[in-house]
């Protein structure tokens, strides 16, 4: 017979609570499990109320991010045993409004997500049998931003989008950085008044959680202070030179 | 509009503070502040550091991080009051004390540092 | 867990958590956080001692006295030993955690690790800190 490990899950029924509670539930400690096996073990044999988000169990389609012990985590990459001997805890994603049990509402994070026009943006477009070609030096220079799975798990962890909700937070800005430094795009002028308003990068304290949080190692708090020396210099550059040469 | 266009300069201000200060305070606290006053070592003739901080580019130096070290404390100050102590609301009273307060330092070391002894 | 429940076109209700106001004591790394923010409030006081000790060297050697009298008051050591342990918190996040993170620096088409900018920053310090060792003691 299997060892046990108690998961203390928060469940909020918005029909019937006003604020969240737990429920503790036995499940089999497993080797190869994670905690979102433990969740869908708890959903399949023992209750099947609790809501939350999963899909691909490989830490691809980002939809897994909840609170594992405090800490905000992809349960689908926490294994039960890492957690042993427990109760583990499993919150939902804070910072975010709570929809049901463990699932949040990213709907700000998708508002915001377009407003840095995440995609390649090109001042003439090449004749549709062209290529816009790039070295593996080129490639390397924005590969590591391109890695974001949009799990929120960054949100989650800073303390800034906690206390200031207009804050751009850091995803966006690192996706933003992903296509400004992608040598094939030319928008990076049109994405530096929404990054450069005192809601985008200067918000930003460079408390540095989003990047421990993040388990696509895209390094958010990197990018945006590597985008503030940028924009600190063009606004230099336009304070200095005269209008017209810039 | 004008926090846009002033906080890019002030972020360069305190990044340029952060500097110099984490490369020059340490020394200078440890020897001023616990070594000569605890007698670990004896401090510096009143002769030599009259020579070393009558030359002009000493001051200059020294007017330099003043001023560098001032803005750093003011915009990291303004931020901590900000998220630290949720006090966002009192933008504008926080902004007045800090960059204020690193103005009228800077002023202050200017003075100190510039005029001929 | 104060938050209140609000109701929303499409969902009943969403539950809104609070963040307390001393939200920084509720993660170790959180505080860091703020203790590395508040060193500034030391990078502050030290200019001040600086200024004054330029003052007193400026007004002659008495005054060059009393100041050194002053600092060795139990309060101001004190002070300056609180101040000494921040200013190294900075120092150390700042030359080794933050501006490794926030600098890309290429050399020959390829990025310098973080470490490689540590260890610079780590050899600029010990420098800077032999010449201020230099110019005060002679």
């Amino acid at each position: 017979m299997a060892d046990l490990i108690t998961l203390r899950v928060t469940r909020y029924r918005p029909e019937n609570d006003t604020e969240p509670t737990t429920q503790d539930y036995e499940i089999p400690l497993r080797k190869e499990w994670a905690v979102l096996d433990g969740l869908n073990h708890i959903k399949d044999h023992l209750d099947g109320t609790l809501s939350y988000r999963w899909s691909c169990r490989m830490g691809i389609c980002g939809s897994c991010g909840m609170t594992v012990n405090g800490e905000p985590r992809l349960t689908c990459a926490t294994f039960l045993e890492d957690c042993a001997p427990g109760p583990i805890r499993v919150e939902p994603l804070r910072n975010f409004p709570v929809i049901r049990d463990l699932v949040v509402e990213i709907g700000d994070f998708m508002r915001k997500l377009p407003q840095v026009k995440p995609w390649v943006i090109r001042e003439e477009e090449a004749s549709i049998d062209s290529e816009y070609l790039q070295t593996p030096a080129e490639l390397d220079q924005y590969k590591q931003f391109s890695m974001c799975i949009n799990c929120m798990l960054c949100y989650s962890a800073c303390p800034v989008y906690a206390l200031d909700k207009d804050f751009l937070g850091p995803a966006a800005i690192a996706l933003a950085q992903r296509y400004n430094l992608d040598s094939r795009d030319q928008g990076s002028a049109e994405r530096m008044d929404v990054l450069s308003a005192a809601e985008g990068i200067w918000s930003c304290t460079f408390v540095g959680e989003c990047t421990t949080a993040c388990p696509k190692g895209v390094d958010p708090a990197g990018a945006i202070q590597r985008y503030k020396f940028t924009a600190a210099m063009e606004s230099l550059k336009a304070f200095l030179l005269p209008r017209g040469t810039r | 509009m004008s926090k846009r266009s002033t906080e890019p300069l002030l972020w360069l201000l305190f990044s340029a503070g952060g500097v110099v200060a984490a490369l020059l305070i340490p020394a200078l606290l440890f020897l001023f502040g616990l070594a000569f006053p605890l007698g670990w070592v004896s401090p510096p003739h009143y002769a030599h550091l009259a020579a070393v901080l009558g030359h002009p580019v000493s001051r200059l130096g020294l007017l330099v991080f003043c001023v560098l070290a001032l803005f750093h404390w003011a915009h990291r100050f303004r931020y901590a009051l900000y998220d630290g102590l949720r006090l966002k609301h009192l933008e504008g009273a926080i902004n007045l004390l800090c960059y204020g307060g690193a103005l009228a330092g800077s002023a202050v070391a200017g003075y100190l540092l510039l005029t001929p002894w | 867990m104060t938050g209140k429940a609000q109701y929303t076109q499409f969902h009943p209700r969403w539950y809104r958590p609070r963040v307390p106001v001393l939200w920084w004591l509720r993660r170790r790394s959180y505080l860091l956080f703020v203790l590395r923010e508040l060193s500034s409030v030391f990078v502050a006081w030290f200019v001040v001692f600086l200024l004054l000790l330029v003052y007193a060297v400026a007004q002659g050697p008495q005054d060059y006295q009393r100041f050194l009298d002053w600092s060795a008051a139990p309060g101001i050591i004190l002070l300056n030993a609180v101040a000494l342990s921040f200013v190294v918190i900075h120092s150390v996040t700042w030359l080794f955690m933050l501006s490794p993170h926030a600098m890309a620096v290429r050399l020959r088409g390829r990025r310098l690790p973080a470490a490689a900018i540590g260890a610079g920053n780590l050899v600029a310090w010990v420098l800077v800190s032999a010449i201020v060792l230099f110019l005060v003691l002679g």
